[in-house]
Parts: C-alpha cells; sequence; structure tokens
C-alpha cells in the first residue's frame, strides 16, 4: 500500500473501534487531519456540537417513546447511529459499559430508567472509573436489576455486593488466586444498605413513567465497622469503591474488557482468573495507565490507540451485533431522521444475537467467536448483503458514483479493490479474493463510458458489494 | 411383506436460565421448616397439588400434574454437584460443559451429537431454538442449526431469481470452504456457513410440513416448543433438540413472577406432549428440564438468593414417573451454607440418559463414572 492508502486504513481501523465505522469521505478528512490528532478529536466528544434531538421529534414524534423494550432497543440504537458521524466514541463508551454493566429489561422492565443509564455511560464513561462506579451503585436501574432496593440494614441482600466484585470491578480472580472472599462479599453488601431508589410512579399517569431516582435512606443503612479487602472501618458504599478501585486486580479486570472490547478478542471473562491476557505486555501499559492517570479511562484509551499493539491488530475482532446493524447504517447512509422503518432495522440487533437493553443475565454478552452461530451468521449476512447494495441508500448511491467515475473502464481486481476501499480499507484473504475475482471476471469488459455499460457496470459493484458483505472477512473489525 | 423400523430416541432439552426455586417447585407442604424458612414465600398447604404425603407441585404446574398422573414425569430431587458454584455464568457453564473444576469449551450435547453421528452426516443432528448457540451444544467440528425463527431461516434471501441466486450461494460455498492458515475463528466461521446453508435449505420445507390440532398457549417457551414440533414431525433424523426458558432469578417479587414462569412452562411442556401423542410421535421423545442451581431455603423477604441442591425433570412416554432420587433435607443442621446438599450428580443423570435413552457411552459424555437412576 502507499503510504497515504496506509494511512487512510490505519485511520478507518480507528473509527472501526472508537466508532461505528466510517464513510468513505470521512476517512479522507480524518486522514487529513492526522492519525493522534483523530485520536484526540475522538475522546472529547463534549467538544463537538451533539444532535439536536428536538430537530428529529419534527420528523416523527414517537421515536424516543419506548414504551417497551423494543421501543427502549430502537431508541438506543437511534442514537448510536445518529451520533456516529459527530461523537461516535462516545456512543461506543456507552455499548463498552452497557457489556460490561449489563443491566437488562427483562426484569427492570422501566424504559426511561434504564436508559437513562445508557446515558449515565455516555456523561461519565470516559472519565474517573472511580466516579463512574458511583454513578453505577446509585443507578435506579442497577439499584433494581440487582435487588439493592431489598438491601437491607440488617437483612443483606448480597447480589449487588457480589456482582460489583466479580463482575463489575475485581473479577472473581486473578494468575490462578481468587481476588476476595464470600466474607467480602456480604460486607460490601453491608455498605451499600440505604442505597435505594424513589420508585414512586402514580404522579406520572397519565403522561409514562417518570424515571426512577436515587434515594438515600440513612435509617436503613448499616453505618457499623466492616471488614473489606483487608482493611476495616465504618465504610459507606464510596468508601468501598475508593477500595475497590485502588486494588490491583480492578486494574487488570478493567483493562482486559477494554482490550477485549478495543484491540482483539480475548478469551471469555469466566477464564480470566486462570487464563492469562493475550497479550501480557500491553495489559501491563493499559495497567499502568490505570494507576498513573488515577484511573481515567480517556487517559487509559489514549494510550491503547496510539499503541502499536493496536495498530496491528486490526481484524482481529468478531463485530458484535451493534457493530454490524449500527455500522452498516452508518456507511450506508441510512436514516438521517428517524421513521417508521427504522424500527423493524434496529431489532436486527436482537436477530443477531444482542438484545441491547435485554442481555441475557447480568454477565452479559460472551464476545468474540460466541457471537457466530449459524443463526445469527445467518442473520448478520443476510442483513449486511441487502444493505450494501441497495442504491436507494444515499452511502451506497455515493459509493457507486464515486468508484464508477475514476475511470471509464475497470479489471475484477480494480472494482473488487475499489469496493473494499470504498467499504473502509477491508481485506480479503487470497483465496476468497479469488473467488471474487471469478465471478466478476465471468460477466465480461467492465466499461462505464456509455449509459449500458455504465448500468452493467453498476450491477456488478452491487453484486460484488454484496458478496463481499457476505463473506467471512466482513464478520471481523 | 413390512419391516417394522424402530425410531430413532429424540432428547429434547429445556433449560430455565436464572436458578429456578426448587423448594417451590417441588413444595415439602408438611414440613414445618419450609414455612419458617418461607414465611414471605411458602406456597400454602392447601393450593399445592399433592404427590404424596410429604410434597405436592406448585399450583402453576397443574398441567404437568396431569401428565405427572399418567406415568409421564420423573421428578430428579436433589441434583447438584459438589462445590456448588453461585455464579449464574459459572454454574450454567459447569452444567454445560460437566467441568466442574476447570473452565471447559465442549458442551455434553455438543459430544452426544457427536457421538450420535460420527461422520457429521446430518447438519440438523441437533438443533437449537432460540437466540444464540448455547455452551452445552458447542463443539468445535459438530454442526448444530440455532433457529430463531424457522419461518425466515435460509442465506442470501435477499437474492431472489435464477440464476442469480444460485450463482451467489455457490460462491458463498466456495468463499467459506476450508483455508489453510486463516486461523480457529475464521475456520469456525466457514464450517457455520456450510452448515447453515446446509440446514437451510432442509429447514425451510418444516413449516409446510406440519399440520396440527394442537393449540399451543402464547408464551415464549410455547413458541420455541412448537418450533420444535414442527421440525421433530418433519422427519429430518433430528435427535438433539434444546430451547431455553429465561427469568428464573427470582431475587425479588417472586410471589406473582414465579408461578407466572411455571404456569408457561408446563402449559407448553403440555401442549408440545399432545402435540407428538396427535402424531403419533411421543413413544420416543424424551423431554429432559434442569437449570442451574436451587435457591437458597430462607426468603429474603420478597425473593430468594442463589442455592445449589435443585430439581430436574424428565417427561414423556419413554419415563417411569414419580419421584427419584431424595428430597434433601431442609433442617438447620443439614443445610450448607444455608442451601440444600445435593444428593445426586447431574453427570449421573446426563448419564442415565445418555446410556439408557440414547445408547452411547456416557463417560466421554460426562467426564467419568457417576451414579446413574433408573427413570428411564
Amino acid at each position: 500500500m502507499t503510504t497515504i492508502a496506509t494511512d487512510k486504513a490505519l485511520v478507518a481501523h480507528l473509527l472501526r473501534r472508537a466508532g461505528f465505522g466510517a464513510t468513505f469521505q470521512e476517512i479522507d478528512k480524518f486522514a487529513e487531519m492526522g492519525y493522534e490528532e483523530t485520536v484526540d478529536y475522538l475522546l472529547h466528544p463534549e467538544r463537538v456540537p451533539d444532535i439536536d434531538e428536538d430537530l428529529l421529534e419534527r420528523y416523527y414524534i414517537d421515536w424516543k417513546e419506548s414504551r417497551n423494550i423494543e421501543g427502549a432497543l430502537v431508541e438506543t440504537v437511534y442514537r448510536f447511529n445518529a451520533r456516529a458521524g459527530v461523537r461516535p466514541m462516545q456512543e461506543k463508551i456507552a455499548l463498552f459499559w452497557h457489556h460490561v454493566f449489563a443491566t437488562g429489561l427483562a426484569k427492570v422492565l422501566h424504559e426511561k430508567t434504564l436508559l437513562n443509564q445508557i446515558d449515565m455511560f455516555r456523561d461519565y464513561g470516559l472519565g474517573s472509573y472511580r466516579d463512574l462506579l458511583v454513578h453505577l451503585a446509585k443507578d435506579p436501574a442497577m439499584i433494581f436489576w440487582l435487588d439493592n432496593n431489598v438491601n437491607h440494614k440488617g437483612a443483606i441482600n448480597e447480589n449487588w455486593g457480589r456482582e460489583l466484585l466479580e463482575l463489575f470491578s475485581m473479577g472473581i480472580g486473578m494468575d490462578g488466586k481468587d481476588n476476595y472472599t464470600e466474607n467480602d462479599v456480604q460486607e460490601v453488601a453491608r455498605a451499600f444498605t440505604g442505597w435505594t431508589m424513589d420508585d414512586d410512579n402514580t404522579a406520572s399517569i397519565p403522561f409514562g413513567k417518570t424515571p426512577w431516582l436515587f434515594k438515600f435512606d440513612a435509617d436503613d443503612h448499616d453505618y457499623g465497622e466492616k471488614t473489606v479487602l483487608g482493611e476495616t472501618g465504618n465504610f459507606t458504599g464510596e468508601d468501598v469503591i475508593d477500595i475497590i478501585a485502588k486494588q490491583p486486580s480492578t486494574a487488570r479486570f478493567i483493562c482486559r474488557h477494554l482490550y477485549n472490547f478495543f484491540v482483539a478478542d480475548e478469551v471469555q471473562v469466566p477464564s480470566w482468573r486462570d487464563t492469562a491476557p493475550l497479550d501480557p505486555e500491553a495489559i501491563r501499559i493499559m495497567e499502568d495507565a490505570y494507576f498513573e492517570s488515577n484511573y481515567d479511562i480517556r487517559s487509559i484509551l489514549k494510550v491503547v490507540f496510539n499503541s502499536e499493539f493496536f495498530k496491528n491488530a486490526r481484524f482481529q475482532k468478531v463485530k458484535s451485533p451493534a457493530e454490524v446493524v449500527c455500522g452498516t447504517m452508518h456507511i450506508v447512509g441510512s436514516y438521517k431522521f428517524p421513521d417508521q422503518r427504522f424500527f423493524e432495522e434496529a431489532l436486527e440487533c436482537r436477530y443477531m444475537n444482542q438484545d441491547l437493553l435485554n442481555p441475557p443475565s447480568v454477565e452479559g454478552w460472551h464476545t468474540g467467536k460466541e457471537w457466530i452461530d449459524s443463526g445469527s451468521l445467518v442473520e448478520r449476512i443476510n442483513y449486511v448483503a441487502d444493505e450494501l447494495s441497495d442504491t436507494t441508500k444515499p452511502g451506497v448511491r455515493a459509493m457507486v458514483d464515486n468508484l464508477l467515475s475514476r475511470q471509464s473502464e475497470f479489471t475484477p481486481e480494480g472494482l473488487i479493490e475499489g469496493c473494499l476501499e470504498l467499504l473502509g480499507y477491508f481485506e480479503l484473504k487470497d483465496k476468497t479474493r479469488s473467488d471474487l475475482i471469478e465471478l466478476v471476471y465471468r460477466a465480461g469488459e467492465i466499461r462505464t463510458d456509455n449509459p449500458e455499460d455504465r448500468m452493467f457496470a453498476e450491477q456488478l459493484m452491487l453484486r460484488t458489494l454484496k458478496m463481499i458483505g457476505a463473506t467471512r472477512e466482513y464478520q471481523f473489525a | 411383506m413390512t419391516t417394522e423400523t424402530k425410531k430413532d430416541p429424540i432428547l429434547v432439552v429445556i433449560q430455565l436460565t436464572g436458578g429456578n426455586d426448587y423448594v417451590n417447585t417441588v413444595v415439602p407442604y408438611t414440613s414445618s421448616t419450609y414455612y419458617d424458612n418461607r414465611s414471605n414465600l411458602g406456597v400454602a398447604p392447601e393450593d399445592v397439588l399433592p404427590i404424596d404425603a410429604e410434597f405436592g407441585l406448585n399450583p402453576a404446574l397443574a398441567p404437568l400434574k396431569r401428565l405427572y398422573d399418567d406415568g409421564k414425569v420423573a421428578i430428579i430431587n436433589g441434583i447438584g454437584y459438589p462445590n456448588p458454584n453461585r455464579s449464574h455464568f459459572r454454574s450454567m457453564d459447569i452444567w454445560h460443559t460437566c467441568e466442574p473444576d476447570k473452565i471447559g469449551d465442549e458442551g455434553w450435547l455438543g459430544r452426544v451429537i457427536r457421538d450420535l453421528d460420527p461422520k457429521h452426516e446430518n447438519v440438523l443432528k441437533g438443533v437449537n431454538f432460540g437466540r444464540g448457540l448455547p455452551r452445552s451444544m458447542s463443539l468445535t467440528g459438530v454442526p448444530v442449526a440455532s433457529v430463531a425463527m424457522l419461518e425466515a431461516y435460509g442465506i442470501l434471501t435477499g437474492i431472489q431469481g435464477e440464476p442469480d441466486r444460485g450463482e451467489a450461494l455457490d460462491l458463498f460455498a466456495k468463499m467459506y470452504r476450508p483455508m489453510i492458515g486463516s486461523g480457529p475463528v475464521m475456520e469456525y466461521i466457514g464450517q457455520t456457513g456450510l452448515d447453515a446453508l446446509k440446514g437451510a435449505d432442509i429447514l425451510k420445507t418444516a413449516p409446510t410440513l406440519y399440520n396440527s390440532n394442537v393449540e399451543y398457549a402464547d408464551s415464549p417457551i410455547g413458541r420455541n416448543l412448537q418450533g420444535i414440533a414442527k421440525v421433530l414431525l418433519s422427519g429430518f433424523e433430528t435427535q438433539v433438540f434444546y430451547t431455553m426458558h429465561g427469568g428464573y432469578d427470582t431475587h425479588a417479587n417472586q410471589g406473582p413472577f414465579h408461578p407466572k414462569l411455571l404456569g408457561d412452562l408446563s402449559q407448553a411442556i403440555s401442549d408440545f406432549y399432545d402435540d407428538l401423542r396427535e402424531h403419533e410421535a411421543s413413544d420416543n421423545v424424551l423431554m429432559f428440564v434442569f437449570t442451574e442451581f436451587g435457591r437458597r431455603v430462607k426468603d429474603n423477604g420478597s425473593g430468594t438468593d442463589h442455592g445449589a441442591g435443585g430439581v430436574a425433570f424428565a417427561v414423556g412416554d419413554p419415563v417411569k414417573g414419580g419421584m427419584h432420587s431424595e428430597y434433601p433435607s431442609l433442617l438447620p443442621a443439614d443445610l450448607v451454607e444455608g442451601d440444600l446438599e445435593f444428593n445426586i450428580d447431574f453427570r449421573g443423570v446426563y448419564g442415565t440418559i445418555v446410556e439408557k435413552w440414547l445408547g452411547l457411552d456416557p463417560v466421554p459424555v460426562v467426564g467419568g463414572h457417576f451414579e446413574q437412576l433408573e427413570f428411564v
């Protein structure tokens, strides 16, 4: 590749990980801006003007009604898509924390409250992990999801206490050893007694449910002495989070999650107690950044995105369904404004095994290769192939016009290369490429200098885009 | 001259996700210890559906009770494994892989499917209904069709008309062939794609072959069991079916939720059984219902926390009905950290099914020799 192509390929890689991919026009723009400058730009979404949600209601008044699980999923995907071109990192970090702090409507049954949790990830997800945990502990959807509203002084419910340690911070173990004891779980639960919520919905009728709010019930809080991870004191919930945040196991666990989500697929989370990281050196660098920055997620990600291990990890991750759907929507330019068709399309995430806002359990989703089974693979292929070849979508139209106006004659290889480049510098294995070339080659001469030939070339290009979308390689990001 | 062909044994596994509350499913309705521990959530003696002088089913299980009275339900009491793990994820993994001491990535049913079809002649030997493939069916090289919606199953369905569709599917099949040096994930996706292609061609005929007078009550588990019936009755020689029923993690507000779940489940099982019966296909189908753990004996006020020993069910014509294995003691001195102590290892129960029903060697499937029961 030329230096310029290499730069563009790298920017496209960054945008796939720190966002939902990039159109060919965006790739050009960011490549010109420069890689490190693009990293800074992405990590500071607050510097970019946000979408105007009020304006969107003029096009489709119901788009954020979220009366049920499906509505909430649709609203979430809508925001991912709407901000993919302005604040992609803000949306991607919200998706990341939703993977880690998986909270589900199957139990919460209160859409606006859970959507507020996702907004909280948008607002605080790139800041201090310690502060984020405090926000999480006070999040009413989480409180209800893990029963902290029935965690009482003298009668603890240990659900939140356990999952805070096991799934949200330290992990069950590291380097083959347990990270905490059953006693720690119970003491942590005691520290969060009285952290409950105001769930009075009656006042909101007939305007739908009013979001729940956090409430501290001092009378129900256990002010007694607790021993957590070897430290003893009259700890509050915030004190416990301070203790948790400084544990080396927390740095390890959070960095492995970041690595698994942003860099390359790791083994599944339950194996982390006994299985060393895929790239121990990368994790060490990230752990250092965790402590040096006082647990600042933005600082860790800056180190990651500018690292060689990140730049060398192109196509080392199987796309999550949210990445498949939002990435496709973004590149084909669907839905500048909301309309009713959006509803069915957003639900594709569910059909591909990622029911956003309704994870299978508090452990969230298994990722990587486990996204793929024969059912979900069929959904992915069919959805992507149909979208990438639909010229009513402005992004597809633009790709076709851009490529076919470059030359008056194409070789099969040239046509395929052009498609791959426009899709974000995708790469095919040699064998896949030659299978595809054979199909294009059979079609005969590819010319664009008269309307009839141009029409034929366009059809061939659309078939090529469709088949690229159906490849194994396209399942990776 | 006619020859009677022996029908292959079929296994339908139903996973109750979240940890089903054993003591409120099979209720020890004469035990004062039970009522002491369940001051908020106990099922009243007058409400239970008695099966003997000590135990009765939750009233929401009335459809299952009908089958029990016909001798079609084996209740497998006190099922579990040593050193119980109270994490959903981990405990379910243990049930899926039969590996309580290390992380396994091979599913026991994946091994069953491999042994039922060692030459991989049938890509539909195992079929899962629902979102994603459960780890219990996952084994590299063993194809399993995972179907969310039977009616919409197929590859590149957006391309219609020949020769375009045929050409596209030919190219698809080429592109997904094994590729040396491409790595295990690429190989896995390749094999999955080829199996899906083959399975889809067969499965798309199932809805058109199915015809039944049984109307299933509408629920997620009912829809999935009806999907299973459609495939099972289409003669594709599928022998292992799987589906899940979620929501059993009743830490809070168990009062209304748990009976709703049990009601949907037992009605769906009953509808499914009637459907098979109508088609004279019930004699070679065994249903097995399990969950990752039971729940704590003492309630927490409005719900129950994660526990240990639980209950499983085997349902169908091949079953020897009744109570199997011992119901664990609820006495405080007999509890382990507040939970029931298991008395039959689930691997022995799997082994019973694998050996006595499917006719396979259980040792490689469940990873050792375990005490078996007499419910098949």
